[in-house]
């Protein structure tokens, strides 16, 4: 094992602080807290050791790792259907969202491609993911800032995505619905039409949203100049989504990466904003929502009919190779490294989930940062647990 | 009190301390009932409590019965006396509120000359209790709680206090008494029958005054101390049971006096024009409860609605924004009392 | 993806490479829509800045491990392995060899990072063989600080050694945890490496003689069972 350093030292005591065995408080230079894991501002078990001065981070240092799962470990001894379940998992509120890569892996190294409605579905569900999850963060971040009513405005009007996602996988979060080859089974019969609803109602939320918290002074200050990450720093530490396209940066593996789901086939913006702050990373979410309601419209008005499933044998063997398919997520870049041997189920699987990148970036943004503030970056960074943790 | 009934001092003295126990429990379950249960809920589209009693309305005796019957906890590293003294401070200062407000002519529980002057002074008190609790709990979260409280409270003090004295100017006494009588017998410009509500002419002090209260609260948008997405609850992080009842109850019941002071101070208390004496008597209490609720929800709808200010924010906009208001409001009353 | 079109955009990156690297570059692929390259362990850095400067890839993906060890024997349990070589020549072979992916390799250990341009909207995967007795390559944090913790997981994960890293720690496991857990002999469905400690919840200080395990988080990277919504 490694020698103990001041990290895993500052760590232990924070965690221990109160015990009166070591009396951190005399003998280090301010006052250490620790940010979790229990904690209503880290959306689940991260913690996060602050060394403060008075209400000054001087030091910051996530600790990660509450929720492994052992998601690497897990994929070496499953077969590919039965990782589908397993993925949906990573990033729980982006549903569908998670399944796409791995699928698109393993169908890359088996040179089987979906039919168009399948790959069009596809992009539907996958949107919707992005509305099951950014609508949520829309509300959330108002909690974070103090703002209560807003986020139950997100959970009334997210109601409506998540019972159309289940009427068509039966699962509101874990859909488990995508298969090599193409989907489980076909929508239901009017799912469209109700889907198009759902999406005026998710426009009247962004609107409300924007009335309510973006036009909001309050909100403009706690957020504007806050937690400022400059392009070339986002892109070193590998964040991604939302958070990079806030900083300025126009990339869009939808439109960018030569993906086979349907978003060539509509019309649609890659917003970004110049600031870089949290107010920008709210903002371009909130226009990302309104994006994906516009991209869901146009690709139910076209939606192709035919089979939903290519022909692929029963008894999935993937042919040797590797694959890497990435995708933008709800929250970032998600991303599947695959390996195979040819067996039922991959030889080894990399799992590049943006929440971990995106968090990797604390230690140095949080340097000089307010308390509240913290609360602010942290919800303005948006991750998930699970796919810290994976 | 003067009336044809003779009682001895101590017998009047009973009746005010049963009076005061019965008023600020109620005050506070009207309060959480109206505001936080139902109103914060219907304007977060859901219902609120609706299965204790029809449409929730035992829910509170339902959480009272739950919290009294709490284990009592101290933390193990807590000052045992400073921790259990805490709630109790803070709940005499909300009780000691009560005695000046009036209710009618001739219901008030003590009709102190500098009626809201002790009424102020009397809510600064809730500060110590708040310093208290926060340190003896041994609790990180709950230290930064209780500093943000002390450096808040103090600083809304002043918005608070200044913006009171235009009315007190205005009205040319600091009874509470007095004030409502001078805008029950006031006129706005000549027309007598309405009387004059201090908030016609002196709405930047309502304003002031709205603000300094909800700060004083800590009600969001100024409730860092109690931010809850932050610090967990803040300074009250630590209590359970009946402790934390009392802190519960001294918010809404400190949060339903200084309703209270404003409708007296600028919405013309217990007055209601046409009605005098004795009837004055039996429908003071149910006016000044209406106009206390107007105001109450003035207070809890910037609750519900808006984020809230980072600490250094919240002291800027009182140093830098309020203060000089209420001295502009000051100069200007004295002004044009004096002179007009 | 047509051939060419892959070619005419992926091979320019491929030629200044080579360019940049001559000898150290051992291996490359280009397929589908994707372009590998192995390089030398000695010149793992230079790599990266050659990618960096040359290519333009300002964008930091990822850096993880591959273990190419098949037929393992998880003594005492039956393990499932849905994954058996196609090949099993190499290793029954005893000489050592394992069988490796794409763009070729020489050892049971190779690292690999991937790296993006968010200018011309391009990636690449880096690969490098390690020593299998004492897996050590030099960070790339100076070049990109999202290495960081990529690296600490890589170390945590494979036991992989990052020279120049400012700290190779712990990051998803608790402190005190041995053994490497992605690594093919580590068993996932053992009971005997580590027997259940009992609950515990107290960690003792790195160095002390320990008060309590942490038995509790160890069986989070060891058990199977899919985790819930958190």
């Amino acid at each position: 094992m490694a020698a103990v350093t001041e990290y895993q030292k500052a760590a232990y005591i924070a965690g221990q602080a109160a015990d009166a065995r070591v009396n951190i408080e005399l003998e280090a230079e301010g006052m250490t807290l620790n940010i979790g894991p229990q904690h209503p501002a880290t959306h689940g078990t991260l913690r996060i050791v602050v060394r403060l001065d008075g209400e000054q981070v001087i030091w910051a240092e996530p600790v990660c790792g509450y929720m492994h799962r052992g998601y690497e470990k897990l994929s070496e001894v499953r077969t590919y259907p039965q990782i589908t379940t397993l993925v949906n998992r990573i990033d729980w509120l982006g549903s569908f969202a998670n399944e796409v890569p791995f699928i698109l892996a393993s169908e890359k190294l088996m040179g089987v491609e979906a039919p168009p409605r399948a790959q069009w579905i596809r992009t539907i569900l996958f949107e919707m993911g992005r509305l099951g999850n950014i609508t949520l963060f829309l509300g959330e971040m108002g909690v974070q800032l103090g703002a209560l009513t807003p986020v139950f405005y997100a959970f009334r009007d997210r109601e409506h995505v998540l019972n159309l996602i289940e009427a068509a996988t039966g699962g509101r979060f874990h859909p488990n619905y995508d298969r090599i080859g193409g989907l489980k089974e076909d929508l239901p019969k009017g799912w469209g039409t109700e889907v198009k609803g759902a999406m005026t109602r998710v426009r009247g939320f962004c609107d409300e949203m924007e009335e309510l918290l973006l036009g909001n002074e309050i909100f403009e200050t706690r957020s504007r100049g806050i937690g400022v990450i400059p392009a070339a720093m986002a892109a070193e530490y590998g964040l991604s989504g939302a958070n990079i396209r806030a900083s300025g940066v126009d990339w869009d593996i939808r439109r960018d990466g030569d993906s086979p789901l349907a978003w060539k086939h509509c019309d649609w913006k890659v917003w970004t904003h110049p600031d870089g702050d949290s107010f920008a990373r709210y903002w371009v979410r909130l226009q990302e929502v309104r994006e994906a309601t516009r991209i869901i419209d146009q690709l139910l008005d076209g939606l192709p009919s035919g089979p939903i499933q290519a022909k692929v044998p029963r008894i999935i063997k993937v042919p040797a190779g590797e694959a890497w398919v990435h995708t933008d997520n709800p929250l970032g870049e998600m991303g599947y490294y695959v390996v195979s041997k040819g067996g039922l189920g991959p030889f080894r699987t990399k799992i590049r989930t943006p929440s971990f990148s995106n968090i990797s970036i604390l230690p140095w943004l949080l340097k000089g940062v307010y308390v509240p503030d913290v609360i602010t970056i942290l919800s303005s960074l948006y991750f998930i647990l699970g796919d810290i943790d994976r | 009190m003067t009336a044809a009934l003779h009682l001895a001092y101590w017998q009047t003295t009973t009746i005010k301390v049963v009076v005061i126990m019965g008023v600020v429990p109620t005050a506070t379950i009207v309060v959480v009932y109206t505001f936080m249960f139902k109103m914060m809920a219907h304007m977060q589209s859901r219902l609120g409590p609706m299965e204790a009693g029809p449409h929730g309305l035992l829910q509170l005796i339902a959480d009272a019965g739950k919290f009294l019957q709490k284990e009592d906890v101290f933390p193990e590293r807590s000052d045992r006396a400073v921790f259990a003294l805490a709630p109790i401070v803070v709940l005499v200062s909300t009780f000691l509120l009560y005695v000046v407000i009036p209710a009618g002519p001739r219901l008030i529980l003590s009709n102190l000359d500098t009626g809201i002057f002790f009424a102020l002074a009397v809510s600064s008190l809730s500060v110590l209790g708040v310093l208290m609790a926060g340190w003896a709990s041994a609790n990180k979260y709950s230290l930064i709680g209780a500093l943000r409280a002390a450096g808040q409270l103090i600083a809304y003090e002043l918005p608070l206090v200044l913006g009171v004295v235009g009315v007190v100017i205005q009205a040319g006494t600091m009874s509470l008494q007095g004030i409502v009588n001078a805008q029950a017998h006031g006129a706005i410009f000549g027309f007598k029958t309405l009387g004059e509500p201090f908030i016609l002419p002196q709405f930047l002090g309502f304003l002031l005054f709205v603000v300094g209260a909800q700060a004083e609260l800590t009600q969001t948008p100024f409730d860092m101390p109690l931010a809850e997405s932050e610090l967990v609850a803040g300074y009250v992080v630590e209590y359970t049971g009946f402790r934390f009842l009392f802190f519960y109850m001294a918010e809404f019941a400190t949060a339903f006096a200084f309703a209270a002071i404003g409708a007296t101070l600028f919405l013309g208390g217990w007055y209601v024009p046409g009605v005098h004496g004795t009837a004055a008597d039996v429908l003071g209490p149910f006016v000044l409860g209406t106009k206390i609720m107007l105001v109450s929800f003035l207070i809890f709808w910037f609750r519900f609605t808006y984020p809230r200010f980072r600490e250094d924010q919240l002291q800027a906009v009182a140093w830098k924004y309020l203060i000089p208001l209420t001295l502009v409001n000051i100069v200007v009353t004295g002004v044009l009392k004096v002179v007009v | 993806m047509e051939a060419t079109a892959v070619d005419e955009r992926r091979q320019p990156w491929l030629d200044a490479l080579r360019d940049a690297l001559g000898d150290a570059l051992v291996g490359h692929e280009i397929a589908g829509a994707d372009i590998w390259v192995r390089v030398e362990r000695t010149a793992w850095r230079r790599a990266a800045q050659a990618c960096r400067d040359r290519l333009g890839c300002d964008y930091f993906c990822f850096i993880s491990g591959l273990d190419w060890k098949s037929d393992v024997d998880l003594a005492g349990e039956k393990v499932w392995d849905p994954a058996p070589p196609v090949s099993s020549g190499a290793e029954a072979a005893g000489d050592g060899r394992y069988q490796t992916g794409v763009a070729g390799g020489e050892d049971r250990f190779q690292v690999m990072a991937r790296l993006f341009s968010t200018k011309e909207k391009m990636g690449i995967t880096l690969k490098a063989d390690l020593d299998a007795e004492d897996p050590r390559i030099e960070s790339l944090v100076p070049l990109f600080r999202g290495a960081d913790w990529h690296e600490r997981e890589t170390w945590e994960m494979f036991g992989f050694t990052f020279d120049g890293h400012p700290g190779l720690r712990h990051i998803y496991l608790p402190g005190e945890f041995e053994g490497y857990p992605l690594r093919k002999d580590f068993p996932l469905l053992a009971r005997e490496v580590k027997p259940w400690p009992g609950l515990v919840d107290v960690e003792a200080m790195p160095g002390e003689p320990e008060g309590g395990a942490e038995g509790a988080e160890a069986e989070g990277a060891q058990a199977e069972g899919e985790g819930g919504e958190g």
